[in-house]
């Protein structure tokens, strides 16, 4: 059966050609940013803040902070809103209301970023230039918007997590004489924390990786903030910022930074997987 | 002290409503703003005429062709590639340490942020291959960007198909590939189109990629080398430079409406397949 | 039986299948291979992946072809060329049918670079080119003036040149030292590859520098909205894109319109160019002599730029 063979060869050539793809942008991008990082010194382009690519000064660590604050704000404005909508909707909803809303979350995860972006722009940055203070394009207002964006994504993973655990263990903790909020704090919601941890980890994934909507309404200053209200430029933000016109050792730097984002993405993925793993 | 459980049942229940009320307002009144300043923009006229003055005046013709011809030539790509892959790593190899180290490559690039793929199209494609900003660099780049949900999806799919289909058929003398074309394929069919139907969304509101690859041309693509703006570029462009508040409503509108439709169909889809195996 | 004995079941047909499959059965059961060629192939393609990035990655891109008839006219570069360009464009796509003109944003840093690689038939740019940039055509098409904008209700409307270096060195940081209520100011500018902010650069900052501290924003019409927003900003725009949504301050006095710029009591202007590697042909000529023409300088003139003849 020769068709047989030669239908396997054409699919490890798609397969090849497929991971060869994938293969070559890690590749692309490790090469050309590999070099920055031998010139300037890993230490120095992590932790120095000074970003002056012009001037040779090549130090991404106000830019890292930024990131991980705008993340850490998003996690910490998101993640206590979404897992309060999960176990609402997973425990002591009526299924009815549950049927109707899980799916309207996630169609609720298309709506692109550049629109998250524009309302922010509208609303809520002029809401915090003139209640709270500062230019109002700040760390808090990417926090926000970003802790939004990631609602959708950890609502529907935690409702799964919370679902996938057996009746059996609710049933037991009723029997037992528990409230039906002592069952889920203490019973479901542990049963569940490993899809809940999965959940957060890639809400913080889609986080970090932002772009448009932080360009938008974080202020793209380059400087480190010292409060909320400061202006921030995030990793993203600046690669976007300069990657048009970026050459030679300045496009070195972008490519090292996107060195950068793939590891700390491939730590977030590992984390998850060694977590679910786990259990 | 220690609260009868019954008063702190009803104050974490009211916490929890209350955050999950907060939580489905917020999302509530994003739809709601894009469909209440959006929705009057849809005229036939703001969908059939090119954008006049920059996007000051006119439609969005032009943008709503180059997004339809950019994402059909992603989807194009990618969809052989990322089917192919997974039907060899699911039908024809073994699980091993090499798929294994395949599929965390995948993922791991499912999650690069966009605007790296942005970087590596616009260095690869828009200069060294000398495409230009173009709707074959937008293609192409896109292809790379969905291409691990694809694999992943359609990995899924066909995992999902049971062991004994495939026992059957091998039973009743077919060979490898007639298993595969005629019986697990057609299986995993919604759960591939559901994966190919999701990238279709996220192609459509993808605009950092886009911006760098493809472009932000008025005119309507014609050629692959033509450079055009989809609906996401053009309405990044109208916000940002505040050229047009009901454009930028309107385009806003008709991007979130196609995504929640394309989502929808991929959801029931799903659900059509979750039925047929339960 | 028939009908299956068609399709390929009963048991000839099962015996026939049976001598020629035999090996794919059994090879889905023989552990270790990754794949059917398994690992000399992904050698093979590694080798060649690793070969295909650093050619990539070493040389410099070939030389963009020139516009062949299919392929449109690429512009690309200064957002505040930018829709001066559309606008020209637009005219001339209208009066020659069959012409494709694109024009792309980026900013002028960008649009030098697309020109030099070939991304790009032109790029413009409005500030000078550098020294590192000099091997390149330049074509001027238009002068163009800097505007310092603030929004409509800032009381202000002259500011000296000295007092905008200290507020965009970061020295001066509140409205109070211009007698203004105490409030912060919101200081705008552009991202370092625009040719506006070099060209401001040169013009106001001298040897200082902007604070990093400052909001960044990628195009005018950012600049402009945000300004147009925001009280407490300041920022600076090309002038020719300044409009009521926003007010621009004198400067030492000097009112920024056209004619201060004709006749160069205005000090902040910088000169709009077409860059290209080699002379312009062919499509990029045609319209080149299109945006020198008497028609085209009009246009110009028309939407608040000064001609370059001027």
């Amino acid at each position: 059966m020769n068709q047989g063979k030669f239908i396997e060869r054409v699919l490890l050539f798609l397969a090849l050609s497929a991971i060869g793809c994938l293969a070559l942008i890690t590749i692309f991008i490790f090469k050309e940013g590999m070099p920055l990082i031998w010139h300037t010194g890993l230490k120095d382009f992590l932790f120095s803040s000074h970003w002056a690519p012009t001037k040779g000064y090549f130090g991404i660590g106000a830019m890292i902070i930024s990131s991980l604050l705008v993340t850490l704000g998003a996690l910490v404005l998101g993640v206590p809103l979404a897992l309060a909508c999960a176990i609402v909707l997973a425990e002591f909803s009526p299924p009815r209301l549950k049927t109707i809303l899980k799916p309207t979350l996630e169609l609720l995860a298309g709506i692109p970023s550049v629109v998250y972006g524009f309302l922010g722009v509208i609303w809520l940055v002029p809401l915090i230039r003139d209640h709270l203070g500062g230019p109002g394009l700040s760390l808090l207002a990417g926090a926000i918007i970003l802790g939004i964006m990631i609602l959708p994504t950890v609502i529907s993973i935690s409702i799964d997590a919370l679902d996938a655990v057996p009746d059996l263990y609710r049933d037991g903790s009723i029997a037992l004489g528990a409230t039906q909020w002592q069952t889920v704090r203490r019973v479901v919601v542990p049963a569940a924390s490993s899809g809940i941890v999965t959940a957060v980890i890639l809400g913080m994934g889609r986080a970090v990786g932002e772009t448009m909507a932080v360009i938008m309404v974080a202020g793209n200053a380059l400087k480190i903030p010292t409060s909320v209200l400061d202006p921030v430029r995030t990793l993203t933000s600046n690669i976007a910022l300069e990657l048009g016109y970026a050459s030679g050792r300045h496009r070195e730097a972008l490519f090292a930074t996107g060195i950068v984002l793939f590891v700390i993405i491939m730590i977030l993925n590992l984390s998850a997987t060694l977590i679910t793993r786990r259990r | 002290m220690r609260l009868d459980p019954r008063i702190s049942q009803t104050l974490a229940k009211t916490v929890l409503w209350a955050f999950t009320g907060i939580t489905l307002m917020i999302l509530l009144f994003i739809i709601v703003n894009i469909a209440v300043k959006g929705l009057p923009q849809l005229t036939p006229q703001f969908l059939s005429h090119n954008p006049e003055d920059m996007g000051r005046a006119g439609g969005i013709f032009s943008c709503i062709v180059a997004t339809v011809y950019i994402t059909v030539l992603a989807i194009v790509l990618a969809s052989p590639l990322g089917v192919g892959t997974a039907i060899y790593l699911t039908e024809y190899t073994l699980e091993s340490r090499i798929t294994r180290v395949i599929r965390f490559g995948a993922e791991c690039l499912a999650g690069v942020p966009s605007i790296i793929l942005g970087l590596f199209g616009f260095v690869l494609f828009v200069m060294k291959l000398g495409f230009g900003w173009s709707v074959l660099s937008g293609g192409l780049t896109l292809a790379i960007m969905v291409l691990p949900t694809i694999i992943r999806t359609s990995e899924e799919a066909i995992k999902a198909v049971p062991q004994e289909y495939r026992q059957v058929c091998l039973s009743l003398g077919l060979s490898q590939w007639q298993t595969v074309t005629r019986i697990v394929l057609p299986s995993a069919l919604p759960g591939i189109t559901t994966g190919i139907m999701l990238s279709v969304g996220r192609s459509i509101g993808e605009t950092a990629v886009l911006l760098f690859t493809a472009g932000a041309a008025l005119r309507t693509p014609l050629s692959l080398f033509d450079s055009g703006r989809t609906m996401a570029v053009h309405f990044y462009i109208l916000a940002r430079e505040g050229l047009s508040m009901p454009n930028a409503y309107g385009t806003a509108a008709i991007l979130v409406i196609s995504i929640l439709l394309i989502n929808l169909t991929a959801y029931t889809l799903m659900q059509r397949l979750m039925k047929r195996y339960s | 039986m028939g009908h299956l004995r068609q399709i390929g079941y009963g048991r000839e047909n099962c015996e026939q299948r049976q001598a020629a499959a035999p090996l794919e059965v059994s090879r889905r059961r023989r552990p270790g291979r990754g794949g059917l060629l398994g690992r000399p192939a992904l050698i093979a393609l590694a080798a060649l992946l690793v070969a295909l990035a650093s050619g990539c990655g070493s040389e410099p891109g070939a030389p963009g072809a020139a516009p062949a008839g299919g392929r449109p006219l690429c512009i690309a570069g200064s957002t505040s060329v930018e829709p001066f360009l559309e606008k020209l464009a637009e005219l001339y796509m209208r009066e020659h049918r069959g012409a494709r003109i694109d024009v792309q944003g980026g900013g002028s840093s960008a649009g030098v670079y697309a020109a030099h690689q070939g991304a790009a038939d032109l790029g413009s740019c409005s500030r000078e080119l550098t020294e590192g940039e000099k091997g390149l055509v330049e074509i001027p098409i238009a002068y163009d003036g800097i505007a310092v904008i603030v929004h409509p209700s800032n009381p202000m409307t002259d500011i000296s040149l000295e007092k905008l270096r200290q507020i965009y060195q970061g020295t001066m940081t509140d409205w109070r030292s211009l007698s203004l209520p105490p409030h912060s100011i919101d200081l705008i500018t552009r991202e370092e590859g625009s040719g506006t902010r070099n060209a401001f650069e040169e013009l106001v900052m001298g040897e200082h520098e902007i604070t990093p501290g400052a909001l960044v924003q990628d195009s005018n019409g950012a600049v402009r909205e945000l300004v147009s927003t925001d009280p407490y900003s300041i920022g600076y725009i090309s002038l020719g894109l300044v409009d009521p949504s926003v007010k621009a301050l004198s400067i030492n006095g000097v009112k920024p319109d056209p004619d201060n710029i004709k006749n160069h009591s205005y000090k902040l202007v910088r000169r709009f160019l077409l860059i290209s590697r080699l002379a312009p042909t062919g499509q990029a000529k045609a319209f080149i002599d299109f945006i020198l023409s008497p028609q085209g300088q009009k246009i110009l003139e028309q939407e608040g730029l000064v001609g370059i003849s001027e």
